[in-house]
């Protein structure tokens, strides 16, 4: 981490004290345990034979999508990546769902048509990826375009890695956020690597350089930091709000596992894991909790257990769920009418402030939580 | 299948291009939620001037000038769509859809199968050759988009359907690929309903009814094929598709039934086309009514060449068409 960053994270941090009650920072550690233990469940039923294809995670991101989508309100939207499984927690997927999007079950988020962390739950405010990078910062565009258009004070946000700031497609969906400046926040994750990749091949200058050349501003952030990443995504989607256009923020993460559970990251020198092992997001949360905040060791370690039993609970439930019947198959390739997304639940505190109209949110509630 | 084109209380005779702008002009001013997208259409009017004053008529917003970037012009319409507008992306040549490609078959083609996530978009694709804009402004990509499902494709042929299929795909909950002949834009003029006026998508029409061959066709062929059968002065049936996807299966294999004969002609290159794919389905579901091979008639597969001696060796002409006729309704 550079000094200069070093520097914005603290003032992040002292500027996310104003905004997080203690049951928000509950909340920002639950989901990360929850993204870290549905993955984690997720890995053993890959290796027991019961994913199909291959599996992917986030394992020390989890900071990232967690802190950065808890900003959102209701009716803001999301094109959440691969590595943001806390995203979809945040926004009230269930981790059941996940497990059996992942296992190809009928009650997988997708149902079955697409496995992977390329789903979203059209009820809950968001747009799946496709695997091609960065397609969903151009989509993402478009739905900030509209609410601009309309003059609605809402924000859409996508994620991406490093490796897709090398395509093509990202200077044109940077390009075109500028021009019109669009209430949208870019969530850039540079975890080291793409694939194999690392980022001195990827690039010559660091992407978050370019953001002022697309005449909106960068920030780099420690992507470790659970605060400090929600501090950046809280005022860029203010920002976005108030009608001054995008933020592209750089989390400086590491990705922990190999690319897909196929890859066994020879690439990587073991000391650089180590040394990232020792920046690991949901264990420094767990210390800032007690040292901090006021949170006792055994209510830290309570939330640990209640997750660890609610993802046990949710991968039953996701083993019970059957495969898809074949002829869904051939269903659904057009649509017969046009739908708006529902909502996703907003667990900030802010948001439970304002009498805020929902549709999706209320159907969700209820069962996002882990307590 | 219909016959003719729906009558209307007020009619008037305008070009194919004229009919497109008016079926924008209509959608747009019935509906807030339309509005177009893509690379000079707003100042300027569009390459074609298919826009020409959309601007002063309904603001800048609704007729958004953007960067050279194709991929940016289909991604921020599926957002947009997928939010409650309506787009309408003007490609400034069909051809320039490789590079928004991905966008329109990877995300926009995909997302109602995997996620019932509706794009209600239209990308209009000026499309076609015959004035040497050479090989990356005169194809015919209709086939590139037929190989992605999820994709709608239209094809006019007539100044009405021009209008009346514009303002079907506009208001259709999917991704629409909407093919113009360029060819067409100030070649073809006829009578064109005012006002709202659609024609639904996934239905042939009877251009010229015949009883000794049919010829398949759509967009310019169309006009080359009715041409060809007034020349030669015989029972031909031409059936113009209008909708590549969905296709009019039930209205291809009536005619056939009728004839006995068909000829599937197209100006797009010959491999794995639309050509193909009917002469196949025709095999497949007709054999018993044919009375000879199902023949095509296409351009090569070759690019599209510049010089005009060139290009004519590549386009099929009016003498090919005629000849391509004559051999079946001799067989």
């Amino acid at each position: 981490m550079s000094d200069a960053s070093a520097v914005a994270d603290r003032r992040a941090r002292d500027a996310a004290r104003a905004h997080l009650t203690r049951e928000d920072r509950g909340s920002l550690f639950r989901y990360m345990v929850m993204m870290r233990a549905s993955e984690e469940r997720a890995v053993r039923l890959y290796k027991q034979g019961k994913i199909p294809g291959s599996f992917y995670d986030g394992r020390g991101q989890e900071a990232i999508s967690v802190g950065a989508s808890f900003v959102l309100g209701p009716r803001d939207r999301t094109c959440i990546l691969h590595r943001d499984l806390g995203a979809h927690l945040v926004r009230g997927v269930t981790p059941d769902r996940y497990l059996a999007n992942y296992m190809g079950r009928v009650d997988g988020v997708t149902g079955g048509k697409d496995g992977n962390l390329h789903f979203a739950d059209r009820d809950l405010g968001s747009v799946a990826m496709v695997s091609m990078l960065p397609d969903m910062a151009l989509v993402a565009n478009g739905m900030a375009l509209a609410f601009k258009l309309r003059g609605e004070p809402r924000v859409a946000m996508t994620f991406f890695g490093e490796g897709s700031t090398a395509n093509g497609q990202w200077h044109e969906g940077m390009n075109f956020a500028g021009i019109h400046r669009l209430p949208v926040v870019f969530i850039l994750e540079n975890n080291r690597f793409a694939y194999s990749t690392p980022n001195e091949l990827e690039f010559a200058v660091d992407p978050v350089e370019r953001a002022h050349t697309y005449g909106f501003p960068g920030l780099n952030v420690d992507g470790n930091d659970v605060e400090a990443v929600f501090e950046a995504a809280r005022e860029a989607t203010e920002r976005a709000r108030a009608g001054d256009g995008p933020t592209l923020i750089e989390c400086q993460t590491m990705r922990m596992h190999g690319h897909g559970a196929h890859d066994d990251m020879r690439y990587v020198p073991k000391e650089m894991v180590a040394e990232w092992e020792g920046r690991d997001p949901i264990d420094r949360y767990a210390e800032r909790l007690v040292s901090d905040f006021g949170f006792s060791p055994s209510e830290v370690e309570q939330i640990r257990g209640e997750v660890g039993t609610y993802v046990d609970e949710c991968a039953a439930k996701a083993l019970e769920s059957p495969m898809p019947e074949p002829q869904l198959a051939r269903e659904g390739v057009f649509a017969d009418r046009w739908e708006a997304l529902g909502d996703g639940r907003a667990p900030w505190s802010r948001w439970s402030q304002y009498d805020v109209p929902t549709n999706g949110a209320s159907r969700a509630a209820g069962n996002g939580e882990a307590t | 299948v219909t016959v003719t084109a729906a009558a209307s209380s007020t009619t008037g005779e305008m070009t194919y291009l004229a009919a497109i702008s008016d079926a924008l002009r209509f959608e747009m001013a019935r509906d807030p939620s339309v509005f177009c997208l893509g690379e000079d259409i707003g100042a300027f009017g569009g390459a074609f001037k298919v826009t020409d004053g959309f601007v002063e008529e309904f603001g800048a917003d609704r007729c958004l000038d953007t960067p050279l970037a194709e991929n940016a012009i289909i991604g921020a319409a599926v957002g947009a769509a997928i939010e409650g507008l309506k787009p309408v992306c003007e490609m400034q040549f069909a051809d320039f859809i490789s590079c928004g490609f991905d966008q329109l078959v990877n995300v926009a083609a995909k997302l109602h199968y995997r996620q019932g996530v509706a794009v209600p978009m239209v990308v209009r694709l000026p499309s076609g050759g015959g004035f040497s804009g050479g090989p990356f402004h005169s194809q015919n990509p209709e086939a590139w988009f037929l190989q992605a499902p999820g994709l709608k494709v239209v094809a006019p042929a007539t100044a009405a359907d021009a209008k009346g299929l514009l303002i079907s795909a506009i208001r259709d909950p999917n991704p629409v690929c909407y093919l113009e002949h360029k060819g067409l834009y100030r070649h073809v003029k006829g009578e064109v309903p005012a006002g709202d006026y659609t024609v639904p998508l996934g239905e042939a029409r009877v251009a010229r009814e015949g009883g000794e061959l049919t010829v398949v066709a759509y967009g310019s062929s169309v006009h080359l094929a009715l041409h060809a059968a007034e020349e030669l002065g015989e029972d031909i049936e031409v059936l113009d598709l209008r909708s590549l996807c969905p296709l009019d299966r039930e209205g291809i294999l009536a005619s056939v039934r009728k004839t006995s004969k068909a000829l599937v002609a197209h100006e797009a290159t010959r491999a794995c086309g639309v050509g193909a794919e009917v002469a196949a389905l025709i095999t497949e579901e007709a054999f018993e009514d044919l009375d000879a091979p199902v023949r095509r008639l296409t351009a090569p597969d070759v690019p599209i060449p510049f010089s005009p001696p060139l290009e004519q060796a590549t386009l099929p002409q009016l003498e090919d068409m005629k000849e391509a006729c004559r051999e079946l309704l001799a067989y």
